[in-house]
């Protein structure tokens, strides 16, 4: 398989806000979406094309909880091709697909970007006292998470039983390098003073197709946004939002080459953890991952035993296929900090946002003689994650130097408005950029634009690798008008 | 070479650490230790002012 695999993510950030008596988070949620500065037009998201319900093992449940009945409303198309929207009770933001994992990780610090924006138009409409603080993180340390998925669209020939067999031993045990930390533990779990991941806890099937409940390691929900008969696309919920961008890069990254991995049938030996879900607990709990657990075959291993076995399976798939340099790059950087965190896991406190934040609790322990439940503790590890920038403990690190970076700040502003060229986001952003007048409704796979004429004409877009700008930037370049656009696609009644 | 490059990482951690690197970690780890202090005064300026207040009513609705 040639490494395009085309990837995303989606992040529900938490919100607050200070000194407001009957504060409501949707209504706050509502008022960021809205107050969006980035796009001068509302473009409604239509729900046409979506199933969350659908079953990837091959049912589909039909249930209540999809309706949304004011989405709808809270919803916006970027023109760098991201979703903005209310989700729950969180504003959330889903990148444009992307086709590698380098530009993916941008998309993502992008949509960091995209909240502050947000936060500060929608922070003028608060009273004087009132502060409204949102954070990148997945917990509120009172058993309440909200989610950061990934995205990946893979072969529909793949069978499902195949990547539930090998990707379940690599998501327990990613988490070395994928956490982003947590002080205390929620969800019934054992008492722990600092523990890798945001979201472990909260995991407790291996397989499923909840996602708010009975968090599975493996979700099945079967939603391609694209031709069903070809793809599916794997929704992955067990992963923390990151702030490292090299984190995110190694997280998106490493998972995608494990799929490719798992789809050329490159797995000879499975790995079986013979309690997935237990042993992610013990993984996320044990900060010198040290702690062992039970395979299939009787004996120990660790999280780092595992790691290893993945990484030499996977690099030596991708040497024998021929990849491109940022796989290569993404390699590199998977071996160095599997052996930084097989050294000292502090030694990688430079590039992950477990041990950055550990560094910090350890020096105020020491310095202020603190037990882990000091309350002290619980807002260090809250205020890591502001998206605020000058409230922010992660960018006071990347500030000092003391935090390795993948982008500069420009290549980040940038994203914030253009699309990424080689996917449909293309297509998506482009327009957006360029009719949002007769623009009138968006999705992943499809436009709705109004022409002005009878019927609201729709372009589908249901293969995520054309819309790219080799395909359309002519077409867009030589379009006077949307109508024109669209006669010259031949787009459908919608 | 990437396997080398591990293997040779995989032997320093086994053993045979010089008096030298020693010397060399100890006076890293001050260094690191002044540089945390430093850390933690700038983050002392921007935190939160009462942690107490701030972590009992940061509450939020479940989410995915």
């Amino acid at each position: 398989m040639a490494l395009r695999k085309v990837l995303g993510t989606e992040t529900e950030f938490g919100i607050t806000v200070l000194n407001q008596p009957g504060f409501n988070p949707i209504v706050a949620s509502s008022a960021v979406v809205n107050s969006y500065p980035g796009n001068a037009s509302r473009i409604r998201w239509s729900f046409d094309e979506e199933s969350p319900g659908r079953d990837l093992r091959g049912t589909e449940v039909r249930t209540a909880a999809v309706a949304e009945p004011d989405a709808g409303l809270v919803n916006t198309v970027l023109t760098n091709g991201a979703r903005l929207y209310v989700d729950h009770a969180h504003p959330e933001y889903s990148s444009p697909e992307c086709s590698d994992p380098r530009t993916a990780a941008l998309y993502d610090k992008a949509g960091e970007r995209v909240m502050v924006a947000a936060v500060g138009a929608a922070q003028k409409l608060l009273g004087q006292d009132e502060r409204m603080v949102v954070h990148k993180n997945n917990s509120d340390g009172k058993g309440n998470s909200y989610g950061a998925h990934e995205n990946y669209l893979i072969s529909r020939l793949t069978p499902f039983g195949d990547i539930v067999r090998d990707l379940t031993p690599f998501f327990v045990t990613r988490q070395v390098f994928t956490g982003a930390g947590k002080v205390g533990a929620e969800n019934g779990r054992p008492r722990v003073g600092f523990q890798l991941t945001q979201r472990a806890d909260f995991f407790e099937e291996q397989v499923g197709l909840e996602t708010t409940l009975k968090r599975p390691i493996i979700n099945t929900r079967d939603e391609p946004h694209a031709d069903a008969s070809r793809y599916r696309r794997l929704h992955v919920i067990i992963g923390d939002a990151n702030l490292s961008e090299v984190q995110t890069f190694l997280k998106l990254g490493t998972t995608a080459l494990v799929l490719d991995a798992i789809e050329d049938g490159a797995f000879d030996r499975t790995i079986d953890i013979t309690d997935p879900v237990h042993a992610l607990w013990t993984v996320s709990h044990d900060p010198t991952l040290s702690v062992a657990f039970e395979t299939g075959d009787g004996k120990r291993c660790t999280a780092l035993d595992v790691q290893w076995r993945y990484f030499e399976t996977v690099s030596r798939h991708a040497r024998r296929i021929g990849v491109a340099p940022v796989w290569e790059d993404l390699i590199d950087e998977w071996e160095q900090v599997l052996a930084d965190l097989e050294r000292d896991p502090m030694e990688t406190a430079d590039r992950l946002d477990w041990t950055a934040k550990l560094r910090i609790l350890e020096g105020y322990r020491r310095r202020d003689d603190l037990a882990w439940n000091h309350p002290k503790l619980r807002l260090l590890d809250l205020q890591y994650h502001d998206v605020d920038p000058n409230r922010s403990l992660y960018q006071r690190l990347v500030d000092r130097g003391a935090m390795r970076r993948l982008f500069d700040d420009a290549e980040v502003a940038a994203a914030v408005f253009d699309p990424p060229c080689d996917t449909r986001a293309f297509f998506r952003g482009s327009c957006v950029r360029r009719f949002p007048e007769a623009l009138v409704a968006a999705n992943w796979d499809s436009l709705i634009f109004d022409v002005g004429e009878e019927s609201l004409k729709r372009v589908p877009m249901m293969e995520p690798l054309k819309g790219t700008s080799r395909h359309v930037a002519e077409l867009l370049e030589a379009s006077p008008d949307a109508a024109a656009m669209v006669r010259a696609l031949g787009g459908n009644d919608g | 070479m990437a396997e080398k490059q591990r293997k040779q990482r995989s032997s320093d951690r086994e053993g045979d650490t010089s008096d030298r690197v020693e010397t060399e970690v100890a006076a890293n780890s001050e260094e690191i230790a002044e540089r945390i202090d430093d850390l933690l005064e700038e983050i002392d300026s921007v935190l939160e002012e009462n942690a107490e207040e701030f972590v009992k009513n940061y509450v939020q609705k479940g989410g995915q």
